[in-house]
């Protein structure tokens, strides 16, 4: 095998450890977090502290009776929540996780695909996540499942057209697609301490990202496809077994890439002022990993906080926000950050 | 190659799907595939960014719409057998024609048209945008227009028929 393709296996191997690792965790961080908020204990039995709950409820998923419903449009039954792994497995592909390296005489970039499109193909990739959804609750051959489904297929539509807008404003002064280099561009530090972060200049932008990207990964407050209250569990109601789990870690994946996406293109990303990044370069790429997974971390904190913080919106006011605040505010945002870019000061 | 051939195939494969197939939801999966086949064609010939486009805005935008408006209204498939009978012998007739003029400009093509290397330059980003938005930027912008006048057109005609829906409790 040449040593091109070796140092990709690699890459792609230090991203998918995370990001399998994650549904497991955040499972447990989930449980642990809504129960600290509403005064309960919270899985405590499985293990210490209850951590290997996660473990307990993989088994239990494995051995789980696996349904399809009569009059399930069955092709696209079982191809919804295969597809729903899909951008969550593919979109980490142009997030950096280091500098570059030098690898046994050779140049690696910690990147998988170091490609000019950058972010473009993050976004394109991410855009597919609605056709699982839509697949799911359409075959399902259930008026619930459907209604999600057509919920899911408006929301993520419309929330997607600000979190484009306001990643397009940070581009802007970068003047790239490429990730790598929105990183390069916020490595300095004001006064010699505070880092040089996006937030700072595009915070207008930070928020509508945030907002919008908790209506990307349906969490609540923005979890109407699947409404518990109204809609039993959404497009999901009939999946039982496995195909259930696919769909619970295709939310927490797209979690964690969404969150990674934020770290990058606002905090910094693997880049920490005040870390060394230099010597040999499995350390380098360690302490680059370790960084973004920490920031990862507060995201997916933050997640679980708002989640069990929040009540639900109401169908008509999430359209609302989406099309008359955030769309309108992601504009304003975006024509400021040009102006300041050709005026010189970003 | 083979990436080239496993696409090519993909594609027309699935775009028979597309109009063959009784279940509208069907054939709108199908045309995301053909659609995601002709993006990879798009980064095969260098042409990488058109290809995030083709996917972001097509697949990841209008057939959403498409599936959407094919839920909402509920659309059944189609009864097996529909069509008049001269309607049929119609289509095969232009399709045998289509078939015919495209075999034939084939033919005549081979040999006589050199193939030429796509100008990188012409499809890497800064040159394109370059051209965008000075050589075409009237056209680009009158492209915009329509769209928006369509938009509004649009909106204009569902709301004639029916009960127009309250402005602010929708």
């Amino acid at each position: 095998m040449s040593f091109g393709i070796v140092a990709t296996l690699g890459k792609l191997a230090a991203w998918l450890t995370v990001l399998l690792a994650t549904a497991p965790i955040m499972l447990w961080v989930e449980r642990r977090g809504s129960a600290l908020i509403q005064d309960r204990r919270g899985p405590n039995r499985v293990g210490p502290l209850g951590l290997f709950q996660g473990l307990a409820d993989a088994v239990k998923f494995l051995f789980k009776e696996d349904i399809v419903p009569a009059g399930a449009d069955r092709p696209l039954y079982l191809l919804a929540p295969i597809l729903a792994l899909v951008p969550a497995l593919t979109t980490f592909v142009v997030i950096p996780f280091g500098p570059v390296v030098e690898v046994g005489g050779r140049a690696v970039n910690l990147i998988v695909a170091g490609v000019d499109t950058g972010v473009l193909l993050l976004l394109a990739l991410a855009s597919l996540g609605v056709y699982s959804l839509v697949m799911a609750g359409y075959s399902s051959n259930n008026k619930y499942s459907l209604l999600g489904a057509v919920r899911a297929s408006a929301q993520m539509i419309s929330y997607e057209l600000a979190l484009t807008l306001s990643v397009v404003a940070v581009l802007i002064p970068v003047g790239s697609f490429r990730l790598d280099e929105v990183v390069a561009a916020q490595q300095g530090t004001w006064f010699g301490f505070v880092p040089q972060w996006n937030v700072a200049p595009q915070i207008v932008g930070f928020i509508v990202f945030l907002v919008a990207a908790f209506a990307e990964t349906n969490r609540l407050p923005f979890d109407l496809p699947e409404a518990e209250s109204e809609l039993v569990a959404g497009y999901h109601t009939e999946y039982s077994s496995m195909k259930f789990a696919l769909f619970f870690m295709g939310e927490y994946m797209s979690m964690a890439t969404l969150s990674a996406l934020a770290a990058t293109l606002y905090f910094g990303g693997w880049h920490l002022p005040g870390i060394d990044y230099s010597g040999p370069w499995a350390w380098v790429a360690l302490k680059g990993l370790t960084v973004l997974v920490a920031k990862i971390a507060v995201f997916m904190l933050f997640f679980v906080w708002v989640r069990w913080s929040f009540p639900r919106f109401r169908f008509d006011q999430l359209m609302r926000l989406g099309w008359k605040v955030l769309l309108p505010l992601a504009i304003f945002n975006l024509v400021a950050i040009a102006a300041l870019t050709v005026a010189g000061v970003l | 190659m083979a990436v080239f051939a496993l696409f090519a195939f993909l594609a027309v494969a699935s775009a028979m799907v597309v109009v063959t197939h009784r279940n509208p939801v069907y054939s709108v999966m199908s045309l995301v595939v053909t659609l995601i086949s002709l993006a990879v064609m798009f980064v095969l010939l260098g042409a990488p960014f058109l290809a995030a486009l083709q996917v972001l805005v097509y697949t990841g935008a209008i057939l959403v719409l498409f599936l959407f408006v094919i839920m909402l209204l509920n659309i059944e498939r189609e009864a097996p057998g529909g069509g008049h009978k001269l309607q049929k012998l119609g289509a095969a007739l232009a399709a045998l024609v289509f078939a015919g003029l495209l075999a034939t400009w084939f033919v005549a093509a081979q040999g006589a048209v050199e193939p030429v290397p796509l100008d990188a330059e012409a499809v890497a980003l800064v040159p394109l945008a370059r051209h965008l938005f000075s050589t075409y930027l009237l056209p680009f912008e009158i492209v915009g227009v329509l769209l928006l006048a369509a938009v509004i057109a649009a909106t204009a005609l569902a709301r004639r028929g029916g009960t127009s829906v309250g402005e602010d409790e929708a």
